[in-house]
């Protein structure tokens, strides 16, 4: 990119969402802040003073990142695919709600499926069964070997 | 007792055979991660945090410190092979590198990282050594507004002289400094943008943020783009040795580097790539082969790399004496000395005195076993790289959750009957957080420096206000603050002007090198 003359850029549409998304945590700071409840005897600096001032800065820069996306100053983005994203993403809350009963292996077998599926690797009956198994050796090494509290689930149980 | 006294203790203590085993295992992690793509060393301390809970803290810690240094030393072979610098402290490495791997010399090119980074480890782990005290002693009479004005300049440093926009750099700062205000103020016990959630109550963990931007947010990322890159591991081809030629050209360009990059790291001026440009800069200045610039020259890579090994070592200074990270590594290290109750600064020195200088020492000892896995093993490390993209990735995806299950694992959620980890949902919302970051050209470090360093920035400015009873000319009342907030404003000015130049520098060459 060039830093000089580029006046002929589009204003950055994605770059002004996010200038919102800082303005509206600003905001949000702001009204949490001031709802909080101080007790009378107080310092004159109490805990506010210091999320206000993170507010302030938030919607300078938010101002800030909307000028800048007007003018179309953000790096220029390749085009993404939002297919292995979601893939990911979904692997992820998979494990996050298969976890607590299912257990540690099995929660993870779906989120190594769904990863390797993003990456174009299947398929899914066969990751997710290298993913369970690979999860399980983990598992005994970190639960039973190093004392972590990791969940356990029905494969979990069958294992001394 | 002087610095050579407490240093040899310190090598004493670091050569106990547990010690070494501790070193062994973080520079064998270190240079594995820093090989392999998408996985760097702030992300693999923040995953063996919850393992080594219950574990000696000297050795932890030096394990840590094994994991930074054999970091820098695996990301040049990233660079040199992949022409992919893994992270941006070896963007420079990739120019002439990758150019020398092309041409059938990637065995010296990665010879002369290696040993560069030797050269200049040994030379900031001494310097480290000798500065360390000297900078305790003036700290010791650090107020809290002193202590503020450092933090606000650690704040600018890292923020401004990150990325190549101030603009998105300070903005993820504010990020992180808004991260670090939720959860139970500890002066007034007054809870803070929680929310009504009690798993908040007790704050962001800086080990769920920091590995949920750089390895969730990393993957998905890579997803992203992945049908659109093409990786080419080139193969190294011929002799690794350097020729005596190499050695010639090789050795003032690994000593300049190492004086450039150690007070760089150290200052604290922001990431190490500042010091590699430099490096870069003057070895291109310097050359009696101006020809061989952009086509392969091996000054180009053992000044750099020296000077990136040597700003590891750097940024240890103001980590261990002031308390203060710059770089988001030495971010989590700190969390690392907090997990054990330990808090950096000029009181560590005679607190924990043989703790310190125990790590100090093991970064020797880690040099010299770097060096010895580094040079005849290389063959070892490039074959990481052919680890296919789909299992990296849905590994690097296991021992994140499988990291933070362990560190927070409560099942506190629920969602109907399912019951699931709230730690787990917010390492899923931070890591959505890392790819917007790292597509819209947000840097991540800074956000991880707020984090940790944000809530002890606010005590140190509420102390200093108590102190004063409200009268903020307290904040400038100290010849020591002014300059610091002077250095400050420079340090938003400075590298701003040194970086469009260094920068501009830099893009012409690969602008130029494009084939």
């Amino acid at each position: 990119m060039s830093s000089g003359t580029d006046l002929q850029r589009r204003p950055d549409g994605a770059a002004l969402v996010i200038a919102l998304i800082l303005l509206l945590i600003s905001l949000v700071i702001f009204w949490q802040t001031s709802t909080m409840r101080l007790p009378p005897l107080q310092a004159r600096v109490g805990p506010q003073v210091f999320p206000y001032g993170i507010a302030a800065g938030l919607f300078l820069l938010s101002i800030g990142t909307a000028i800048s996306a007007w003018r179309g100053k953000f790096p220029a983005r390749t085009r993404d695919n939002y297919g292995p994203v979601a893939w990911v993403i979904a692997g992820l809350l998979g494990q996050i709600l298969l976890v607590s009963w299912a257990g540690f292996a099995l929660g993870s077998g779906v989120l190594v499926a769904c990863t390797a599926k993003a990456f174009g690797r299947g398929p899914l009956w066969f990751t997710f069964l290298c993913g369970t198994v690979f999860a399980l050796v983990i598992w005994f090494i970190f639960a039973r070997g190093l004392q972590l509290s990791l969940p356990t689930g029905p494969l979990e149980r069958l294992l001394p | 007792m002087d610095t050579f006294g407490l240093l040899a203790n310190g090598l004493a203590a670091a050569m106990q055979w547990q010690n070494l085993i501790y070193a062994f295992i973080g520079v064998t992690l270190g240079t594995a991660v820093g090989v392999l793509p998408g996985i760097g060393p702030a992300l693999t301390v923040a995953l063996l945090l919850p393992v080594t809970y219950r574990l000696d803290p000297a050795g932890s810690l030096i394990m840590f410190a094994g994991i930074y240094y054999g970091g820098m030393y695996g990301g040049s072979t990233t660079s040199i092979l992949l022409n992919t610098p893994g992270e941006s402290a070896s963007i420079v490495t990739a120019l002439e590198g990758n150019k020398m791997a092309r041409k059938g010399r990637g065995g010296p090119a990665l010879a002369t990282a290696a040993i560069g980074s030797f050269v200049a480890g040994l030379i900031a782990t001494l310097a480290l050594a000798f500065v360390a005290p000297w900078v305790v002693r003036i700290a010791i009479a650090f107020g809290p507004a002193d202590y503020f004005a450092l933090m606000v300049l650690a704040f600018i440093t890292v923020s401004a002289a990150f990325g190549d926009s101030p603009l998105r750099g300070i903005t993820a700062l504010f990020i992180g400094l808004g991260l670090g205000v939720i959860g139970i103020d500890l002066q007034t016990g007054q809870a803070r943008l929680s929310f009504g959630i009690p798993d908040l109550l007790d704050g962001i963990e800086v080990t769920t943020l920091a590995v949920a931007l750089f390895a969730i947010g990393e993957t998905l990322a890579i997803a992203a783009t992945s049908a659109n890159v093409k990786d080419e591991v080139i193969a190294v081809k011929g002799s690794i040795w350097m020729t005596l030629e190499d050695w010639k050209r090789s050795w003032p360009a690994w000593l300049r580097g190492g004086f450039i990059g150690f007070p760089i790291g150290a200052m604290p001026a922001g990431g190490a790539e500042i010091g590699t440009f430099f490096s870069y800069a003057a070895e291109r200045r310097l050359t009696k082969h101006p020809e061989e610039f952009g086509e392969g020259a091996i000054e180009g890579v053992a000044g750099p790399e020296a000077a990136n090994n040597a700003s590891a070592a750097g940024t240890l200074v103001p980590l261990l004496t002031l308390g203060l990270p710059t770089s988001a590594t030495a971010a989590i290290m700190l969390a690392g000395f907090q997990q054990f109750g330990l808090q950096p600064g000029p009181l560590l020195f005679t607190s924990n005195a043989s703790l310190v200088w125990a790590l100090i020492a093991s970064l020797l000892v880690a040099n010299f076993m770097l060096l010895v896995l580094n040079l005849p093993l290389i063959g070892l490390w490039v074959r990481l790289l052919t680890i296919p993209k789909p299992w990296l990735y849905s590994g690097i995806l296991l021992f994140a959750t499988l990291g933070t299950l362990g560190a927070n694992g409560a099942m506190s959620g629920s969602l109907g009957p399912i019951r699931f980890s709230f730690e787990l949902m917010m390492l899923l919302g931070f890591g959505i957080l890392g790819y917007v970051l790292r597509r819209f050209g947000y840097p991540i470090a800074p956000v991880v420096i707020g984090l940790i360093l944000g809530p002890l920035a606010e005590q140190q400015l509420r102390r200093a206000l108590a102190i004063s009873q409200g009268d903020p000319v307290v904040l400038v009342h100290s010849p020591l603050a002014i300059g610091l907030y002077i250095v400050a404003a420079a340090a938003v000015l400075v590298p701003l002007y040194l970086r469009l130049r260094g920068k501009g520098e830099v893009l012409r060459q690969l602008a130029a090198d494009e084939d």
